[in-house]
Order: C-alpha cells, then sequence, then structure tokens
C-alpha cells in the first residue's frame, strides 16, 4: 500500500504544474493511445469497419477517413498551450480558442467572428471537432493542411494580426516555451514548422465520435429515441437527403456545393470556394461542413445568419435558389431542391441532429497560458476559474481516497 | 422413401446454398401488423414474411442478414403504399439484406434505398411511381438487383450509386426518366433488362462534385433498350433533367465500358451517346473528377430505327452531316477524341457521328474490361463474364470480442471518463486496479448495473449496450493499462 502511495504521487507530481512553471503531459488525451514508438494514434470502433477507397463516407457501420495522429503528447499538449494563449495574436488580444471555443463546440457563438481589429470576419468561425479527418479546411476548401490553414488566421491583418517573425520573437522571447518547445521536439530551434506542428497535433486530438448516434451505428438501437430514429430516417431519405452531403460517419462527404444560402442582410454574395480556386463554376460553393456537436455552434451556415438549428434545416425546404439574389446564376446542387418537409419532419430533424451531440474527449482549457495572460475565450465566456465549465475538471487524484 | 432421398438431399444442397439465412427464424407479418416491428423482433439470419395486403409504412433496416419476403397469393401482393405522404419504403444499411417480392408504390423518395450495405439481394419487386429513385442502393459493395419492374420515376428507377461490384439482371424499366444508371460506380454488369419507353434507357455516369469519383469497368450487354422516348419530366436542377428524350444508352464520362449484343431500336434521339461532362450543363467544377470517358467499347449490337426525331442539340450536330435523322452511335466532344481509346466493332454498319478517331474493337490490341478472376480469353468480348459481383461477400463489419475489439471500445467510450493516474469524470484506472486487483469478471459485472461507489464521482451510466464477453473484455483490456 505504502509503495503504491509513493508510486501514485511520484505520477502525479510528473504531471502537475507547480506554479510558474509548465510541464508537458506525458499522456495522450482520450481516443488516442500511445503506440510503442511514443505517439498518440486513435482509436474508435468504427475501425473494425471499412469504407469504400477509404473515402470514409456511407451508412451507419462504415470506417473512417484517414486521420491525422501520430503527434506526441507532449506535442499535443504544447498545442494545447498555444491553442489558448493571446500571444499568439499581434496585441495580445486574442487566442485560437477566443473563435474557437471549447464551450462554444470549437466555434464563438458568433454570427462572424471578431479579429484584432474588432470588426466581424468575413465568416462564422468552424468548428474544429474532428478537424483531424478533414482532406480540405476552411469553409472554401482551399487549405489541405492544418498546418497550411493555421497560418491564415495567424498572419491576416484582420484575424489575429501577426506575422512569423514576430511570432517567433514572442515565443522565443518566452522563457516557458523556450523549455516548452525543447521538451516537445528535442530541439532547440523554435521554429515556425514547430509552432504549426504543434497547434495541429492539438486540433487533431480533437475527437467527437462518442454520441449516441454512434452508439446506434454499432449497433445499440435503444440509443436513438422513437423520435430521433425518425429525424434519422428523414436525414437519410432520398426527400430530405441530407446524408448526401452530409455523410456518415463524419455527416460531411468533405466536398465543395453551392447551396444558395442567403447572406446577412445587406451583405453582398459570398464567392465561395470560386474566389481561391478560380473556377467560376463554384461560385457560392462551401466546404460540406461536419455535423457532428452541431447543436453547439449556432448560429449556422458561413455567414451565420440562421439562429437555430430549426432556422437552418428549413432553409432547404424553401425552394430551389429561393435565397440566391437577382441576376446571380449559380450552380445549385443537383439535391437542392423542394422536399416539402412538413413542420414535425424538420422537428425530428433536430431532434436526431441533437443526438450527434458527443463531448467525452472535452480537452481542458489551461488555468493558466506561458505568456501570463488570461486564456482565450468565446465572446461572454469568462476566464477559467470564475465560471462553471461544461468540461471535465482534471484534478489531480486524491490518493487518500483509495480502499 | 427412395424418392424422398434425393428430394431430401436437394433440399439440403438448397439450404446449403442459402447460407445461414436458412437456419434462421420466420417472423409472419399480415395486413394490419407492422414490418417494423417484426424488423425490430429479428434477429441476424431471420427472414421476415409479408403476406399479402396494403402496408403504409417505412421499413428500415440497419441490422445485418434480414431478409424481407414478400407472399404472393393468386396475384395478391403484399403492398408498400406510400399514398405521395411518405418519404421511403425502405432504407437498409445492413449488410446481406435481401428483399423480394413486393409491391411498393406512391413514396416520394424512394421504394428501396441502401447506404453502405453489403451483399444485398434486391429482386422481383414491383414499384410504381416511388418518387425519385425505384432501386437506389448508395456505397454499397457485392449486390444484385434481378428481375423488378419499375415504372413511373421520376429520376433513375435502378440507381446503381458510388457501389462495387454489381450484377442488374433481368429487370424490366418502362416509362421513367432514366431506366438504369450505374453512376461513380465500378465492376457493374447490366444484363438482359428491357429498357422501354424511358427518357433515356441505360446511363453510365460520373457525376462531379461526389466523394467517389470514378466509374470504370461496366458491362452492358444483351439489354433490350427500345423506344426510350417519354419526353422528360426530372424534376428541374436534377442531372437526368438534362437527357434528351429518345436516348437509348448514355456513357458520360465513364471508363472501360462495354457495350455488347444489345438490341437497341426505336430511339429517336440517338442509339448509344458517349460523351464527356460538356453534355451535362449547370454542374459546379471538381478537379478531381476526370470529364472525358476513356477506353469505351462498342461491340456487335443490333441497331436500327433510331434517331427519327433528334432532340435540338443532337439535330443541330446531324445538320453539319446534312442529315436530320440522329445517329446509332454519337460521340460528343472529348469523347470523339483518339486519346480516349475507344472503340466500335462494324463501324459502317451503323449510322454514326463523331466516331472518326475511334479504333476499331477487333483489333487484338484492344484491352478488354477487367472481369473478376479472369481476363476474358478473347480481346474486346466479354460473352465468358458470367458476373462482376464477388466470388466470396464483403467483409463483415464487427468489432471483435476480443482486445483489438475491447482496445477499440475502451479508447471510444470508456477513455472519455477514465484516465490511467489522473482524475477525470471517473476514477482513474489505478485506483480501479488497487480495487478490483486482477479480477476483470467484477469489474465486467459492476459497469453493466453501475451503482453510486464513491462519493465524490458521479454514478457511472451503465454499459449494458456491450454483451457480456465484450464487457469482460474491456475489463480484462482495462487491467492491462499501465500508463
Amino acid at each position: 500500500m505504502r509503495l503504491l502511495t509513493v508510486c501514485l504521487l511520484a505520477l502525479v507530481l510528473g504531471r502537475a504544474a507547480t506554479a510558474g512553471e509548465f510541464v508537458l503531459s506525458a499522456y495522450c488525451p482520450p481516443a488516442l493511445r500511445l503506440d510503442d514508438a511514443g505517439n498518440c494514434v486513435l482509436h474508435s470502433q468504427y475501425q473494425a469497419y471499412a469504407s469504400l477507397y477509404d473515402k470514409g463516407v456511407g451508412g451507419l457501420k462504415t470506417g473512417l477517413p484517414p486521420v491525422r495522429d501520430g503527434f506526441t503528447p507532449q506535442q499535443i499538449d504544447l498545442g494545447r498551450y498555444l491553442f489558448f494563449d493571446p500571444l499568439l495574436s499581434a496585441d495580445g488580444s486574442i487566442a485560437c480558442s477566443s473563435c474557437h471555443d471549447p464551450e462554444r463546440g470549437f466555434s464563438d457563438g458568433q454570427a462572424r467572428s471578431i479579429g484584432v481589429q474588432g470588426t466581424p470576419l468575413q465568416r462564422s468561425a468552424p468548428s474544429l471537432w474532428n478537424v483531424a479527418f478533414m482532406q480540405r479546411l476552411l469553409w472554401d476548401g482551399s487549405k489541405a493542411s492544418l498546418e497550411e490553414q493555421l497560418q491564415g488566421p495567424l498572419y491576416a491583418a484582420e484575424e489575429m494580426g501577426g506575422n512569423p517573425q514576430k511570432l517567433l520573437a514572442a515565443l522565443r522571447g518566452n522563457a516557458h516555451y523556450r523549455q516548452l518547445f525543447s521538451s516537445a521536439f528535442n530541439d532547440d530551434s523554435l521554429d515556425l514548422a514547430q509552432i504549426y506542428t504543434a497547434l495541429a497535433a492539438f486540433e487533431s486530438s480533437l475527437i467527437s465520435l462518442n454520441s449516441r448516434y454512434d452508439l446506434y451505428a454499432h449497433g445499440v438501437h435503444s440509443a436513438l429515441t422513437g423520435p430521433e430514429k425518425e429525424g434519422l430516417n428523414v436525414f437519410r431519405s432520398f426527400v430530405a437527403r441530407c446524408a448526401e452531403c452530409h455523410t456518415p460517419p463524419l455527416f460531411t462527404n468533405q466536398q465543395i456545393a453551392v447551396l444558395g444560402v442567403p447572406e446577412a442582410e445587406g451583405r453582398p454574395l459570398d464567392p465561395g470556394a470560386a474566389a481561391t480556386s478560380g473556377d467560376d463554376s463554384q461560385r457560392g460553393g462551401f466546404r460540406v461542413p461536419s455535423l457532428r456537436n452541431v447543436a453547439l455552434t449556432a448560429p449556422y451556415m458561413h455567414a451565420g445568419n440562421f439562429d437555430s438549428l430549426r432556422e437552418a434545416a428549413a432553409f432547404y425546404t424553401g425552394g430551389r435558389g429561393h435565397a440566391v439574389p437577382e441576376g446571380e446564376n449559380l450552380n445549385l446542387h443537383w439535391h437542392i431542391w423542394d422536399p416539402e418537409l412538413s413542420d414535425s419532419e424538420l422537428d425530428r430533424l433536430v431532434d436526431f441532429l441533437m443526438a450527434l451531440t458527443d463531448q467525452s474527449f472535452l480537452p481542458e482549457i489551461p488555468k493558466t497560458v506561458p505568456s501570463g495572460l488570461p486564456p482565450g475565450r468565446a465572446p461572454g465566456l469568462a476566464p477559467p476559474g470564475t465560471h462553471a465549465l461544461h468540461s471535465h475538471p482534471v484534478t489531480e487524484f486524491d490518493h487518500e481516497a483509495l480502499p | 422413401m427412395i424418392a424422398a432421398r434425393p428430394l431430401l438431399t436437394l433440399l439440403l444442397s438448397l439450404l446449403a446454398l442459402m447460407g445461414n439465412t436458412a437456419f434462421g427464424a420466420l417472423h409472419d407479418v399480415h395486413e394490419g401488423d407492422s414490418i417494423q416491428a417484426a424488423v425490430e423482433a429479428a434477429e441476424p439470419g431471420d427472414t421476415i414474411r409479408v403476406h399479402p395486403g396494403i402496408y403504409r409504412e417505412t421499413v428500415y433496416v440497419d441490422k445485418d442478414d434480414i431478409t424481407l419476403r414478400g407472399v404472393v397469393e393468386e396475384g395478391e401482393w403484399p403492398t408498400l403504399e406510400g399514398d405521395k405522404q411518405l418519404n421511403d419504403a425502405i432504407l437498409y444499411s445492413g449488410n446481406g439484406f435481401t428483399v423480394e417480392w413486393f409491391k411498393i408504390t406512391h413514396y416520394k423518395g424512394n421504394a428501396i434505398m441502401g447506404q453502405a450495405g453489403n451483399n444485398f439481394s434486391i429482386r422481383n419487386n414491383w414499384i410504381i411511381d416511388t418518387g425519385v429513385y425505384g432501386i437506389f442502393p448508395e456505397f454499397g459493395e457485392n449486390g444484385l438487383i434481378e428481375n423488378n419492374v419499375l415504372s413511373g420515376i421520376e429520376d433513375a428507377a435502378i440507381y446503381v450509386g458510388m457501389c462495387d461490384y454489381i450484377d442488374v439482371r433481368n429487370n424490366h424499366v418502362f416509362e421513367n426518366v432514366a431506366g438504369i444508371e450505374i453512376e461513380n460506380s465500378r465492376h457493374a454488369l447490366v444484363e438482359g433488362n428491357i429498357a422501354r419507353d424511358n427518357t433515356g434507357g441505360i446511363l453510365v455516369f460520373i457525376t462531379p462534385g461526389l466523394p467517389i469519383k470514378t466509374s470504370y469497368d461496366a458491362i452492358v450487354r444483351r439489354n433490350t433498350v427500345i423506344n426510350n422516348n417519354t419526353p422528360n419530366f426530372a424534376i428541374p436542377g436534377s442531372l437526368v433533367s438534362t437527357i434528351p428524350a429518345g436516348t437509348g444508352i448514355i456513357v458520360n464520362s465513364g471508363d472501360d465500358v462495354v457495350i455488347e449484343d444489345n438490341i437497341i431500336t426505336g430511339n429517336n434521339t440517338a442509339g448509344i451517346i458517349v460523351t464527356s461532362q460538356d453534355f451535362a450543363t449547370g454542374v459546379a467544377g471538381d478537379p478531381a473528377s476526370d470529364p472525358n470517358p476513356d477506353r469505351v467499347q462498342i461491340l456487335d449490337n443490333v441497331m436500327f430505327n433510331n434517331g427519327n426525331d433528334p432532340a435540338t442539340d443532337v439535330k443541330a450536330l446531324m445538320l453539319t452531316q446534312f442529315s436530320t435523322t440522329g445517329p446509332d452511335i454519337l460521340a460528343y466532344k472529348g469523347a470523339a477524341e483518339a486519346e480516349r481509346e475507344s472503340c466500335v466493332s462494324r463501324k459502317s454498319a451503323y449510322r454514326t457521328f463523331g466516331l472518326e478517331e475511334w479504333g476499331d474493337c477487333t483489333s487484338p490490341t484492344v484491352r478488354a474490361a477487367d472481369a473478376v478472376g479472369s481476363a476474358p480469353a478473347l480481346a474486346g468480348t466479354t460473352r465468358d463474364v458470367t458476373t462482376k459481383m464477388l466470388p466470396e461477400p464483403a467483409t463483415p463489419r464487427v468489432i471483435t470480442v476480443d482486445a483489438n475489439g475491447a482496445k477499440l471500445v475502451y479508447q471510444g467510450i470508456c477513455a472519455g471518463c477514465h484516465t490511467y493516474n489522473i482524475r477525470m469524470i471517473g476514477p482513474p484506472v489505478m485506483a480501479i486496479k488497487a480495487q478490483y486487483g486482477e479480477d476483470a469478471s467484477a469489474i465486467a459485472s459492476y459497469i453493466a448495473a453501475p451503482e453510486k461507489k464513491r462519493p465524490d464521482f458521479p454514478t457511472m451510466p451503465p454499459q449494458d449496450h456491450l454483451s457480456e464477453a465484450m464487457r469482460l473484455e474491456v475489463a480484462k483490456y482495462m487491467l492491462t493499462l499501465n500508463k
């Protein structure tokens, strides 16, 4: 018993950060498991299933698309500190987490996010849940990797407003970060690639595949209520056609789709994918977003102008092209039609979408970050410690409680 | 007795052929009962027998190895009636699904739709006006669609979407917009069907913007494709709404398609149209989708009396050749180019447009389409290819009840609340190990019906959805953790 207590104490101390010091976790976040090479790799029941051509699209028992994993626990934990640290913005006012807050489904509850200039950005902040599986990123699908994508918000003047030189100087000027990068990468260079890797590592650890829907998919049919099953059948029916683009298991087929979604009042049509791909036939096209944890990420669509899931679902029953501005001739997706869904069918769809919520692997928001600045939070969310977070409080285990 | 013995042997062989389904339970459903209730009561391997009568419901099958079998008595069919109120008649996602001998009518979406169900059989169904599609397997591997009769469908009557290894045989499709459509699918045999009086008879397509990008290795053989002249009544905006009435067979961007031994007559625009994606307009671009049909082989087919009243675009093309009638075979834009390596047999027998650059299929240098198992003996012909289905069923999808399966379940579910040494929602694994020692079975029974044990932790949610054996494996796995 005494030996066990000593071991426990050692382990607990090995994990905890003492005052003024940051120690990176030696453990993988849940869902990931340390392999023999010391990297965190995904384990999910979905890995027992195949998918055609490894595309990760299909029905209930369909495997996942290729995943970004294999980062070390230390890289992931370093990424977590960076993610919440406003030191990454030009004026120390916002962090990645200011627009991608765990308590807002890794979005921010805003129609359009607010950057360092205090003005709304072009689009709403997409959720980061399951971003490890996304083959293209951003609303316009223009980025192929997390490392490539995250440089956008870091350096865009209206977003975090930084530049590579300033970012390097800020991090290299911080003794905690010098020590943390050295420990995570076994290397003292603290360079841009390491920063991007650590952020990508943390983002890739945000796995949500354990909702009640997932239990149903794995064969536990009691996991969904009657109304939710009705909603599933509306969702996958060829009348509503939701599953044709929001295809299980990730509830996205990762394609660009032109829907003809309205812009916010007075805003011009967002050209979407056409602006970055140069293919005008994609005008008004956006990457199909995953619907996992969608109940947490209102308001909806790229313009953030649908306040509720019910309103977002009702868009699809408004008639093909009903919100396309006059004079625009968009190549609307063939699944956009008028399914004439009834009010009760829309309600059931919302019931079903709410069964996709799973935050069981929510990461901890650090109480302090190396810069000493308050960790970035979405508008209206108090800094941790003053606000009850719906996450799992990770505290040192009280070994006295052992039998 | 002597006579009974061969009969018994025959019966046993038949049972063996039918596989494990023969040993499942039978569930009888009569008019007034719910088919879905029977599905819910059924176990994998069971058969649900539905007796004549009208059934107004959406039946969904999210289990493996279920057979829905209609019982037809003196011409009375069990009928799924959607009253133009219900969306789909039958949805399935399980493997090994069979549905046969149903009349299905007046649904809004589909008669029968599969999402990632493998090893399916859909046969002997009578489907009238069921909305967008009649039979629509999607994301399925290894399936048979046979002896179904479908009419009045506003898109494709039989639509094979993003599937592999599918046979479509001996179906009769008439008065639909599209008769049979193979879309973004590979390894398909479309044989012995009658496609008549549709807008377009048989289609092999690549549609851009779908997650699975290719369509190749399709054989369209021994079909009767006649009088497909019904005016297009598709919903505006749908992909088939651009199909010109009067088209027998259309290959739009599909690769390695063999068209052989068909009878193609009376189609007023053209017998066969081979085209690149230029043909359909109004679709957003997809750089990952190859727009051109490569290596199309049009072998021996009986074609006459096509093109009598061609659609406007085709008429305009033909006028450039000083003709007002449509062709037997039309290669359009990219499909006409030599680099497509397409070919035709006996070209001089047909009226053609755009085939100047096509090769002669009788040349031995032309590669035959891939056959499953063995290549055809003769270059060009597919006559010795009997099926595109797999010799063995597609891989089962099971989380195995062993250490590997337990690891997935543990990481997928348990790890949300338990880490090795840190307090989360539940106590750390080291505390659990300290309490239970090596007693995995005690953990396995506890997690089936947990009670509150520790004052400072919430009660654990029951995991009785896991089988007893799996709970034991997960408990054993948990006890192996040491970091």
